[in-house]
C-alpha cells in the first residue's frame, strides 16, 4: 500500500467517511418512514384487527416456513400476495372462505408434501390474520412479485 | 499465552463448539424434512427446526467473538482483563440462557420475526449479558494500551449491541417493521460485524506472519473503512420490496454491489501479510483458516451475494433458494470460518499444548468447507431453476419445489459431510492431547 497514506490518515477517514455515510443513511431511512406512513402502505387502514393478524402472524413463527414480501423461510410459499392468489380482489368473501378451510384442513398428512401444522386458530383470530394478509397485499411493493404464483 | 485472565476464552470456545454441534446437526435435521417431509411433522415442525438452527447459529458465533475478545484483550492492552470472574459468569448467564431459549423453542415458546424470536426476557438477559461483556471489556482497554486493533473490535461490539436495541421495536405496520428489523440483520452481519472479522484477522496477522503492526493496521483501517462506507447504504438492497421508496433500487444496487471491494481487499490483505512476513508459523491450521475465511466469504458474501443483488435480477430471485445459497456460504466464509481460525490459534495456547493435531483439523477444513460449497452450487441451480418456473413462467409453488426436489438430495448430502467435518474440526480441537495438557499444566512456565 502507498507508503502516503499514513495509519491515522486512513483511521481519519474511516472514522470520517463512516459518519458521514450513517448520517445519510439515517436521512434516507427518516424520509422513508415518512413515504410508508403517508403513501405506500395504506396507514389509514391498519386497523386493530390487522395488528392483531400480524401478532398471530408472529406467535406461530410463520415466517420459519413462509416468506412475505419475499423475506423469511424459504420452504412455503410467499403470502406477502396469498390474498390476491386466492382472488380476493375480486371475490373477497370466497378468498376469505378458502384461507379458513386451509387453515382447517391443516396437516394434511398427504405421503410426501410438506406439512403444515395445525394452529387451532379461533373464528375472529383467523380473520385478524386475513385482513392482516389482505393489508400486506395491499402496500405498494414496486410491483413485486412477478407473477401470482409469489 | 502471556496473561492468566485469557483463560476465560476457554468457556466461550467450549460453548461455542457446543452450539455449532447442535445448530449443524439441526441443519441437517432441517435437510433431511426437505426429502422426506412427513418426517417429525407434528412433533418437531419445520419453523422450529429452523429457528433453532438459525438462532443457535448466531448466538455461537457471538459467544466465539466474546471468547476471542477475552483472549486478544490482555495481549493487545498488555494487562490483565478488568474482571474474569465477571467474565465467567457472564458466561455462564449466556450459555444457559442459549439451553433455555432452545428448549423453549422446542415446547413453542418463542416470538416471531425471523432471528429475533427470543421471549421478551430472554432479549433483556441478552442486552445484560452484552452490557456485562462490554463494561469488562473497555475497562481492559481504558487501562491498558489502546492499539488498532483493540479499537476497531470494541467499536465494533459496541455497535453490535446498539444495534440490537432495534430488535425491541416492534411496531404493527409490517413494511415499518421490516425497515428496522434489517438494522439488526444488516447492520450486524454486512456492517459491525465486519468490524469484528477484520480485527480478529488483523490480530491473526500480526501473530501468525510476523508482519510489522503499523502495515497490518493501517490496513485494517481502509478494510473496515471500505466494509461501512460501502455495507451502511448497501442496507438499500433489503429496501428493494418492502414498500419503501423506489430509489433505494438505485442505492441498494450501487453500494451492495460495492460491498464486494471490502472483501476482496481482505483477500489481498491475508495473502500479501503471509507473502511478505515469510514466516513458518507452526500453527499451519490457522494459517489455513485465516486464508480459508477471507477466500470463502469473498466467494459467500462478496460473489454470491452481488450475484443477485442488482435490483433489476433481484425483482426475479429475491426470496428464493438463490437466497439460501448466499446466506449458507456467507456465514461460512465470513463468520464460521472467522471463529474456527481464532480457536485453532489460540486452543493450543490456552490449553499449553503442542500444535501437532493439525493433519486432523485440517481434514475438517477442507471436508466442511467442500461440503458448504456443493451446498452452494446445488442450491444456487435449485434456486434458478425455481426463479425461472416460479418468477417468470408463474407456475405454482409447490409444483416448482417438486421440480427441483433432486437437488435437495445432494443439498441434504453436503450436509452430511458437513456435519462430519465439523465433528472433525471440534474433536481436533478439543480432544488429543489433553492428558498432556493437564500434565504441562502443572508446570508454572508459560508456553506461547
Amino acid at each position: 500500500m502507498s507508503e502516503r497514506l499514513t495509519k491515522s490518515a486512513a483511521r481519519n477517514i474511516f472514522y470520517g467517511g463512516t459518519l458521514f455515510f450513517l448520517a445519510i443513511f439515517i436521512a434516507l431511512v427518516a424520509q422513508s418512514h415518512a413515504y410508508i406512513l403517508s403513501t405506500s402502505s395504506n396507514n389509514d387502514r391498519l386497523t386493530d384487527a390487522v395488528v392483531r393478524g400480524k401478532h398471530i402472524w408472529e406467535k406461530n413463527s410463520c415466517i420459519n416456513c413462509h416468506t412475505i414480501m419475499g423475506e423469511g423461510a424459504y420452504f412455503a410459499p410467499e403470502v406477502g400476495n396469498v390474498w390476491v392468489r386466492y382472488g380476493g380482489k375480486t371475490d373477497p368473501e370466497g378468498a376469505r372462505e378458502g384461507l379458513k378451510g386451509w387453515f382447517a384442513a391443516q396437516p394434511t398428512g398427504i405421503e410426501g408434501r410438506r406439512q403444515m401444522p395445525q394452529f387451532n386458530l379461533t373464528e375472529q383470530e383467523a380473520n385478524d390474520l386475513i385482513d392482516f394478509l389482505k393489508w400486506t397485499s395491499e402496500v405498494n411493493t414496486q410491483n413485486w412479485p412477478p407473477t401470482p404464483a409469489g | 499465552m502471556s496473561y492468566q485472565s485469557q483463560r476465560v476464552a476457554l468457556y466461550y470456545f467450549a460453548g461455542a463448539l457446543t452450539l455449532f454441534l447442535v445448530q449443524v446437526a439441526v441443519g441437517v435435521l432441517g435437510g433431511t424434512v426437505y426429502v422426506m417431509p412427513n418426517l417429525l411433522s407434528d412433533l418437531l415442525p419445520f419453523n422450529i427446526i429452523r429457528m433453532i438452527h438459525t438462532n443457535a447459529l448466531i448466538v455461537w458465533l457471538l459467544m466465539g467473538f466474546m471468547g476471542a475478545t477475552y483472549y486478544l484483550l490482555p495481549e493487545e492492552t498488555e494487562t490483565e482483563l478488568h474482571s474474569p470472574k465477571l467474565a465467567i459468569a457472564q458466561f455462564w448467564i449466556f450459555f444457559i440462557a442459549a439451553l433455555v431459549t432452545v428448549l423453549g423453542y422446542v415446547l413453542r415458546i418463542h416470538e416471531g420475526r425471523e432471528f429475533l424470536e427470543q421471549p421478551l426476557l430472554i432479549k433483556v438477559g441478552i442486552v445484560i449479558v452484552a452490557l456485562m461483556f462490554l463494561y469488562n471489556c473497555t475497562m481492559t482497554l481504558l487501562k491498558g494500551r489502546k492499539t488498532a486493533v483493540a479499537n476497531v473490535l470494541m467499536l465494533g461490539l459496541w455497535f453490535v449491541a446498539i444495534f440490537f436495541l432495534f430488535a425491541f421495536y416492534n411496531p404493527g405496520n409490517l413494511s415499518l417493521d421490516k425497515m428496522y428489523w434489517w438494522w439488526v440483520v444488516h447492520l450486524w452481519v454486512e456492517g459491525v460485524w465486519e468490524l469484528i472479522m477484520a480485527a480478529i484477522l488483523a490480530y491473526l496477522m500480526i501473530k501468525l506472519t510476523g508482519v510489522d503492526r503499523e502495515v497490518v493496521e493501517k490496513w485494517l483501517y481502509v478494510i473496515v473503512g471500505l466494509s461501512l462506507f460501502t455495507g451502511i447504504l448497501g442496507t438499500g438492497h433489503h429496501y428493494y420490496w418492502i414498500g419503501t421508496p423506489g430509489y433505494w433500487r438505485w442505492i441498494g444496487s450501487v453500494f451492495s454491489t460495492l460491498e464486494v471491494i471490502p472483501f476482496f481487499a481482505m483477500v489481498i490483505f491475508t495473502f500479501y501479510m503471509i507473502w511478505k512476513g515469510g514466516r513458518k508459523h507452526p500453527n499451519k491450521a490457522a494459517l489455513l483458516w485465516s486464508l480459508g475465511t477471507a477466500v470463502i466469504a469473498f466467494l459467500g458474501a462478496g460473489v454470491w451475494g452481488f450475484l443477485h443483488t442488482l435490483a433489476p435480477v433481484n425483482y426475479y430471485t429475491h426470496g428464493t433458494q438463490v437466497t439460501a445459497a448466499h446466506g449458507h456460504l456467507a456465514f461460512y466464509g465470513a463468520y464460521v470460518m472467522l471463529n474456527i481460525a481464532m480457536m485453532t490459534y489460540a486452543l493450543p495456547n490456552l490449553l499449553r499444548r503442542d500444535v501437532y493435531n493439525q493433519a486432523l483439523n485440517m481434514w475438517g477444513f477442507w471436508i466442511t468447507t467442500a461440503g458448504m460449497c456443493f451446498m452452494t452450487f446445488t442450491l444456487t441451480f435449485a434456486g434458478v431453476v425455481q426463479t425461472h418456473l416460479q418468477r417468470v413462467m408463474g407456475m405454482n409453488y409447490m409444483e416448482v419445489q417438486d421440480q427441483i426436489s433432486l437437488f435437495f438430495w445432494y443439498r441434504l448430502g453436503s450436509g452430511v459431510a458437513v456435519l462430519i467435518g465439523v465433528i472433525l474440526i471440534v474433536y481436533s480441537l478439543a480432544v488429543p492431547g489433553s492428558r498432556l495438557a493437564k500434565i504441562a499444566n502443572g508446570e508454572t512456565q508459560p508456553a506461547e
